[in-house]
């Protein structure tokens, strides 16, 4: 399929947009990657007209556009990948009840863990940032328990290739070294959840993930720009 | 496949147990419901859901499944010689999922507000917030159904499931409020398909009266207000 059939509206800092590329990656499938501008002033991002058009209901990358029809939300995206490309590696397992179990951990980990990452951030006092840091090694631990399960042995949630729950969860690596050097700790601990630590190292040096990955500095970088527009955009 | 397989943990008031009924239903499925009363959590259903502690939780062959919308989806994929419930298109599928995480992350979390809302500005803020969400709902039937009577064509499919399941509870919200939010005069399309939903063999024995949906609804109320016990 020619490259411009496909399209992808994102932002290379967005873990969600780095799923959506990652799947493409998985599928060999050629993209336009139509980068979304950061915003101006206290904007986080400038929403092109493009993205608007797309995407009315949220307004929010990724948005990926096949021929020209819009699909939005990163693990909608996610499936429809793989259901449309179906000569390439298989993102979701085969099996029904494997399925049904990688996508209730994909749930837990977008209404659960995911927030609990971001209030980290969010927290006005040591308090709270240190119950939020709290909650994210709990439900790391959880996930470690998942891994073991699902694994079954092999180097990922989903066998010997990188699958959907690797996906989903995966993408928020380099957001998680970002929080542990900002704030000086620990989340993912080889000493608590050994086959996470040893499963993320391979998932970030994954053929499908290395390119899409940003380096730690980068995103760093653009943390600190964005926590600065955070918070003078909210009141005091 | 015998009765003694599947097992459906849950209690007939919750829309989300109903989901896995109508579903199941669709598939002329047979099972057993093994019913949690209001205010505890059996053993069962500690030991099938320790992460969320939460009903539906389908039990098949002794796996447990968990969350309302992965068992549905489960229940497409495991039997195949019944009716589908997610559409066979890849677009139509994307699209059936994207609306129906809408319903859950977007409009449901409305219907709340509306309940836990203290004073006359807090609630019509919440009814007008629901009503343009029922909008959106309207359009995204117009686009769906393409002419046909359900959101899935012309049988009922994963998002006429994932939003008709809340129907009885926005009776009880419009009843209780003395008001209406799904008008015929905004939302003309949805008010059929809801009469249409509510008939069909799948879901009408699913929904509990909504006399006893309100006794629930009352008793709910109550002890959400109530001070906490020590």
């Amino acid at each position: 399929m020619a490259a411009n059939d496909v399209k992808l509206l994102g932002a290379w800092p967005s873990p969600f947009v780095m799923r959506v590329r990652m799947a493409l990656k998985i599928k060999a499938v050629d993209y336009e990657f139509l980068e979304e501008k950061m915003g101006s002033n206290n904007d986080i991002l400038h929403k092109s007209e493009l993205l608007l058009k797309s995407n009315p209901v949220y307004k929010k990358i990724p948005v990926l556009i096949h021929g020209d029809k819009p699909i939005c939300e990163s693990l909608v995206i996610v499936q429809y990948i793989d259901e449309v490309w179906t000569s390439g590696s298989s993102i979701l397992p085969s099996d029904p009840f494997d399925r049904a179990i990688a996508r209730f951990w994909a749930a837990y980990i977008e209404d659960k863990w995911v927030p609990s990452l971001r209030s980290i951030g969010m927290a006005e006092s040591e308090e709270a940032k240190k119950a939020a840091m709290e909650q994210v090694e709990e439900g790391l631990g959880l996930l470690e328990d998942a891994f073991v399960k699902c694994s079954k042995g092999k180097n990922f949630f989903s066998g010997d290739q990188v699958g959907y729950l690797d996906i989903t969860l995966g993408c928020y690596l380099g957001w998680l070294k970002v929080t542990e050097k900002m704030n000086n700790v620990k989340l993912l601990d080889g000493a608590k959840t050994p086959g996470l630590d040893k499963w993320a190292e391979r998932f970030c040096s994954d053929v499908a993930v290395k390119d899409v990955m940003p380096e730690t500095e980068k995103l760093i970088e653009f943390a600190k720009v964005l926590f600065a527009k955070l918070r003078a955009a909210s009141p005091n | 496949m015998a009765t003694g397989d599947v097992k459906l943990l849950g209690a007939g008031a919750s829309p989300y147990v109903n989901r896995v009924q109508i579903a199941l239903n669709i598939k002329s499925e047979n099972y057993e419901f093994l019913e949690e009363k209001l205010g505890s959590k059996s053993e069962l259903l500690l030991k099938s859901n320790p992460i969320h502690k939460k009903i539906p939780v389908l039990i098949h062959d002794d796996k447990p499944i968990c969350e309302s919308l992965v068992i549905v989806q489960y229940i497409d994929d495991v039997w195949t010689s019944g009716p589908s419930i997610l559409p066979s298109d890849p677009y139509d599928r994307a699209i059936a999922r994207f609306w129906a995480a809408y319903v859950d992350d977007k409009w449901y979390p409305l219907m709340k507000e509306l309940w836990m809302a203290e004073g006359e500005e807090a609630r019509a803020a919440a009814i007008e917030k629901i009503g343009e969400g029922l909008v959106v709902l309207e359009e995204a039937f117009v686009k769906c159904s393409k002419g046909k009577a359900f959101f899935g064509g012309d049988s009922i499919g994963f998002l006429d499931i994932a939003f008709g399941s809340f129907l009885g509870w926005l009776k009880v919200t419009e009843k209780m409020g003395e008001m209406q939010l799904l008008s015929e005069a905004k939302t003309p399309n949805l008010v059929e398909w809801a009469e249409r939903f509510c008939c069909d063999d799948a879901v009408k024995d699913v929904f509990p009266k909504t006399e006893k949906l309100i006794e629930i609804f009352k008793i709910m109320q109550a002890r959400a207000k109530a001070p906490p016990s020590n």
